[in-house]
This record gives structure tokens, sequence and C-alpha cells, in this order.
């Protein structure tokens, strides 16, 4: 059934919310949301306000001065991956086709003790910024940091297009606002954050949202569970009998039509997680490696915590929702989509003081995502372009000067192309940031901290190749070839690149280095000991000691 | 800075905490890298099993509560981590720092 396939390709991150939600007739136009969502901005601009008060040196835009806490970033990191297709996507999806929905919440998870045992301390240990700043210290800095700054920006400002297409569609659903003005509101917003508040307005916006987000659906599934008498069992039975696919819905489904495809999207989702700058620049705004270790405890704690009220709330709807004509429209579909299945379960476990909540929470999920994306673009241009490459001498209110204006140019950019890719099916774009995450940034990271004989050609021949498969997989495939082109049938038959793309990357950074027998790559090597021994210990770290 | 790396490039301590480190975080990014892909390959080659009802007085299906399962897993894998990292590696590494910083000048 490929039909099945086409839905849950798109649901990668947001921009599943585009297709279904594009049926403009609004959820809710109560002024309660619309009094949620102004406490949420008010509360917002004022702590941006405060934070830019703060906001001095480099350090304190790009890494809140490194003063966040283990818990803080734990909740900010989960904030960043808890976007509302995490939210209504996932739970959508389950509503849509049951157990299907489980392998993204499964998924999205499965990449975080990864990132925990394997990146987070000597992350921390060897970078000051951003990710490019550990990969370049014993690389050549200018062809490496360029590398990562391309594989940063490319990522950003696909997943950022994907995300405000996703927003104006999902908001004018939500409230009834106009597509443009949905977009405009979201991006004027995101730049006044990032640009006046930098990484602690960012962080404080993530966290206040994660909180939110958290405490709504721990509500909403409790209210759920009540009606039940609190027993799974008779949750899942009513959901059953709901449901037309009846008890298809508690296995497996249609996506299996093409193993490798599995296997592919499985691998996007756990090492694209590993490779998205702006949940790997988080990892700096810590104190030390012990706090960016606890980081991740709590993110993954929350987010599989998060993923399992999700699961339930996604069966509530089955169970509350389908088949009650107060949700339906005139053909018999859920209004606005299957998307709304959650927020349709917060109006019948909760009325409508719940639905303007979840609805308001909603919103600012969308703000606070699209901000720290925005945040990371920028430091990619200003910290690791500007500072790093072409004016090395640069003073600190120079950077942060260019840090601004970096954040005001991506916001016009991603507002102009949302509003021109409105009628467009950008799932594809989402695709290929995962993809370009983990072909390009993860290998580039990985085998900069693990294996000693990579040299800068290696890197750059082996990050170029994987950019490369990424994009020719994804326009020659089903999604742009077929989708977006036209044309009959697609050139390559997969639809997820990152399997191959990977493969490629990591093939290419591997077999070149080992023939690269240059004076430089030489010095690379010899010079692998002292980057070892400071990822291991922190001795030398940038964070360590505050300047 | 060059200097100090060099002592503890000689420590026979500091390679044996880094053995230690490295050896827990293979093993359990093993288990979670295999779990996690065993039950994408159920779906993907034998979704029947998955669909198999836990009991006979149940409707929950192998299938969920595997899923849920590796959700829980990996959650209790990085507590693990985090408990030993609490536990051995932070006194050691500080040890073996403060026995570089303090060595006399050779």
């Amino acid at each position: 059934m490929p039909k099945m396939n086409l839905r849950l390709s798109s649901a990668l991150p947001l921009s599943l919310l585009t297709p279904a939600a594009s049926a403009a007739t609004p959820v809710n136009t109560s002024g309660v949301a619309i009094s949620f969502f102004l406490l949420f901005v008010c509360t917002t601009l004022g702590i941006t306000w405060w934070a830019a008060r703060r906001t001095v040196t480099t350090r304190d835009f790009y890494a809140a001065g490194g003063n966040i806490t283990g818990l803080q970033n734990g909740l900010a990191i989960a904030g960043d991956f808890m976007s509302a297709a995490s939210f209504l996507g996932v739970s959508g999806l389950i509503f849509g086709f049951g157990f299907d929905g489980l392998i993204y919440a499964v998924g999205g998870l499965a990449g975080w003790p990864m990132v925990l045992f394997l990146l987070s301390e000597r992350l921390k240990n060897l970078g000051k910024y951003t990710f490019a700043d550990a990969v370049s210290l014993r690389l050549a800095a200018t062809p490496i940091r360029c590398l990562a700054a391309s594989g940063s920006l490319v990522a950003v400002v696909l997943y950022l297009i994907g995300q405000m297409v996703g927003a104006g569609k999902l908001i004018e659903v939500l409230f009834g606002l106009n597509y443009s003005i949905a977009v405009g509101a979201v991006g004027a917003l995101m730049i006044v954050y990032v640009c006046f508040g930098g990484m602690i307005a960012t962080t404080w916006v993530q966290i206040i949202k994660a909180v939110l987000l958290l405490s709504g659906a721990t509500l909403v599934t409790f209210l759920v569970l009540q009606r039940f008498g609190f027993s799974f069992e008779a949750l899942f039975r009513a959901a059953i009998s709901e449901h037309p696919r009846q008890d298809a819905i508690m296995a497996p489904g249609a996506l299996v039509h093409d193993p490798l495809s599995v296997i592919s999207l499985a691998t996007a989702t756990m090492f694209g997680t590993a490779g998205l700058p702006h949940i790997l620049m988080r990892f700096f705004t810590v104190p030390n490696a012990r706090e960016a270790r606890r980081s991740v405890f709590f993110a993954s704690a929350f987010i599989g915590y998060f993923y399992l009220l999700t699961f339930i709330i996604g069966f509530g709807a089955i169970a509350l929702v389908a088949g009650k004509p107060d949700f339906l429209d005139a053909a018999g579909k859920l209004i606005g989509g299957d998307n709304m299945a959650a927020i349709h379960l917060a109006r019948a476990a909760g009325g409508e003081l719940l639905l303007g909540f979840m609805s308001a929470v909603c919103f600012a999920t969308i703000l606070a995502v699209v901000s720290g994306l925005t945040l990371s673009g920028a430091s990619a241009i200003s910290h690791d372009l500007y500072a790093n490459v072409f004016r090395p001498g640069a003073s600190e209110q120079e950077v942060v000067k260019v840090s601004r204006i970096a954040t005001i140019v991506l916001g016009l950019v991603s507002v102009s192309l949302a509003l021109l890719f409105e009628s467009q099916n950008v799932a594809y774009m989402v695709l290929l940031a995962f993809a370009v995450g983990a072909s390009v940034n993860f290998p580039l990271l990985f085998l900069a901290m693990y294996w000693s004989r990579l040299t800068t050609t290696g890197a750059l021949t082996g990050g170029v190749a994987g950019l490369l498969t990424a994009v020719g997989f994804i326009v020659l495939g089903p999604t742009v070839w077929v989708e977006v082109l036209g044309h009959a049938a697609p050139i390559v038959p997969y639809k997820y690149p990152a399997l191959f793309a990977m493969a490629v990357s990591f093939t290419g950074s591997i077999v070149v280095s080992l023939l690269d027998r240059s004076p430089r790559a030489a010095r690379e090597r010899a010079a692998f000991r002292d980057q070892y021994i400071r990822s291991q210990t922190g001795l030398g770290s940038e964070g360590a000691t505050p300047h | 800075m060059e200097e100090l790396y060099r002592r503890i490039d000689a420590d026979p301590e500091f390679h044996a905490l880094s053995r230690r480190r490295s050896r827990l975080s293979w093993a359990l990014t093993a288990v979670v890298a295999f779990s996690f892909y065993s039950w994408i390959f159920v779906i993907a080659f034998k979704p029947a099993w998955f669909a198999q009802a836990l009991g006979p007085e149940t409707v929950l299906t192998v299938g969920v509560a595997a899923g849920i399962g590796v959700i829980v897993l990996a959650v209790t894998l990085t507590g693990v981590y985090i408990w030993q990292a609490n536990q051995y590696f932070d006194a050691q590494n500080r040890k073996i720092v403060a026995h570089a910083q303090n060595e006399p000048q050779t």
C-alpha cells in the first residue's frame, strides 16, 4: 500500500502537517486560545528583554554564558525535539493508523542514548560554540569549517522552511488566521527572540514551552485514562471498536512493503538527531562535560515520557474523537485533518479551556523550535564563517553584531521561502535536512573524535560526497522527481537517502584518509593524541574556564 | 598544556580509565542499537510476529509491548551510564588530572 508509505514519509518532522491541514476550516476561534497565546508571547518577550541585558559577549549570544544547568538544558533539548510535528504529527499518525505511528516515537528516542554514550561529553570538551569548533581542532580550520557550516546551514534552512510552511498551515487551521499573517508573525517573533535575547532567550523560551507541552499532554492523558478507569485494556478495546481497521491498529501495517526503506528511515531518525546543529549547539550552554551528560539523560527521559503520552493520546483520540459527529466535517473526516486529533481530544476530554490551552501550546511549540533553528543558522554564519574564516581578528562586538544581522537575514529568507512554498509539498526538504544531518555532520563529528587517521582531505571528500548523494537521492527519488517535477517514475526508487548517503560519506572519508600521504595528513594524525586527551579529561576545554 | 598532555599520556591510569569508559559506552550503544534495529527488522520482515496478542485476556500485542520496551530500555540505559560516570569516571578523571598537574617538572 504505497499510500500509507507516502503519509508516513512526510511525517518525519513537521511537513506532515502540510498536506492534511490544507483545508482551512478553523478548529478553534475561541478567545481562550488567543488569551493563553498572548500570555505566552508577553512572558517570552519579557524574558527576551531580561536576556538582552545579559547578552553582551559572543559567549552569551551563542552559549548563554555557559550558565545553563543540566536539567534546564535537558528540558531545552527535549523542547527542540518535541516539535509540533512530534506531537500533532505522531498522535495524528497513531489516530489514523495505530501501530505504525509508534515507529516514529521509538526511532525518535533511540538516537539519544547514542548521543549520550558517544558524543555529548567529548563534544563539550572539544568545542566552544558550534560542533565545527570540535571538528576543526586538529584538521585544517578553513576548509573544515566551511564544510561544517555548509552542512549546518543546509540542514537548518531546509528544516526551517519545512517548519515554517507547516506552522503557517497549522495556525491557519487552529486559529483561522491567514497563512501569510501566521508565517509573518512567527518570523517576526522568532527574529526578536534570537536577535535580542540570543541563546539565553532561546533556551528559556524552549524550556517554558517544554514544560507547558509536557504538562498539557500529561493532563490530556490523565483525563483520557480517567474515562477508562485507568485501564489501558479498556482504552485499547474502545479504540479497536471505534477504528475502521479494527484490531489491525495494534499491529505493524503497510509501511513494510519495502524493508530497505524502513531501515533507511530508521537510520535517518536515529543518526539525523545526532547531526542536527541546533541540538548539538545546546551542549555548549552548560558549564562542563558532567552537565552535558546530565542534559542528555534528562532530555531522553522527557522525550521517552512525552512519546508514551503521545501514544496514549493517539489511542485516546481513536476511542473518544473518531466517529463523534462534533469533530467531523461534512465528508465525515476529522475537522482540520488527522493532525488535529490531539487538539480535538483536548476538547473531548477537558472542554473549551483545555482546547484553548493546547492550541496555544502548539503555537508556542512552533515559535520555540524555529527560534532554536535560526540561532544555530546564525552562529554557523557569524561564528564559523565570519569570525573564523573571513575575519579571524574580528572583535567580540563585531561578531555579535554580525550574528544579529545574520538572524534578521535568516528570518526574512525563511519567511519569504515559506510564502513562496505555501502550496508546495515540502516533505522532501525535511527529509533532506535529516539526511544531511546523518550523512554530513554526524560522520564528520564522529570520525574527527574517534578515528585518529582522519585527514582534512578525507573529511572533505566524504562530506561532499555524502551531501551530493543525499541531494541526488532526494532530487531523483519519488519525493521530488515524481511528486514535485511530475515524472512518471523515479530514477532512484528510494525515498529515504540516509542509509546510502551515510555509507558513501563514511566510505569516502575513510578511503581518502587512508590514501592521504601528505605532510599535512601526518601532522593531523599526530595531533590526535592531544585532542584525545582533551576530549577525555576536559583539560584545555574552552567552556571550563570562563574568559 | 603540551607538557600536561604528555604526562597524562604517560599515565597508565589514564589509559585504563579511557578503556573502561569506552567499553561501557560501546557496550551500551550496542545494546540500544541492537534492540532498536531488531524491532525495526521484525516490522520490516516479519510483521506477523508483532501482530500476536500478548495473552488470551488482552488485546495488547507483542509489537506494542516491544516498542514501549525499547523506549523504556533506552531511557534506563542512559540512567545506567550516568550512574557509572558519576560514581567512578569523574573521580578517576579528577585524580589523573590532579596527578599530572602536581607532578614535579622533569
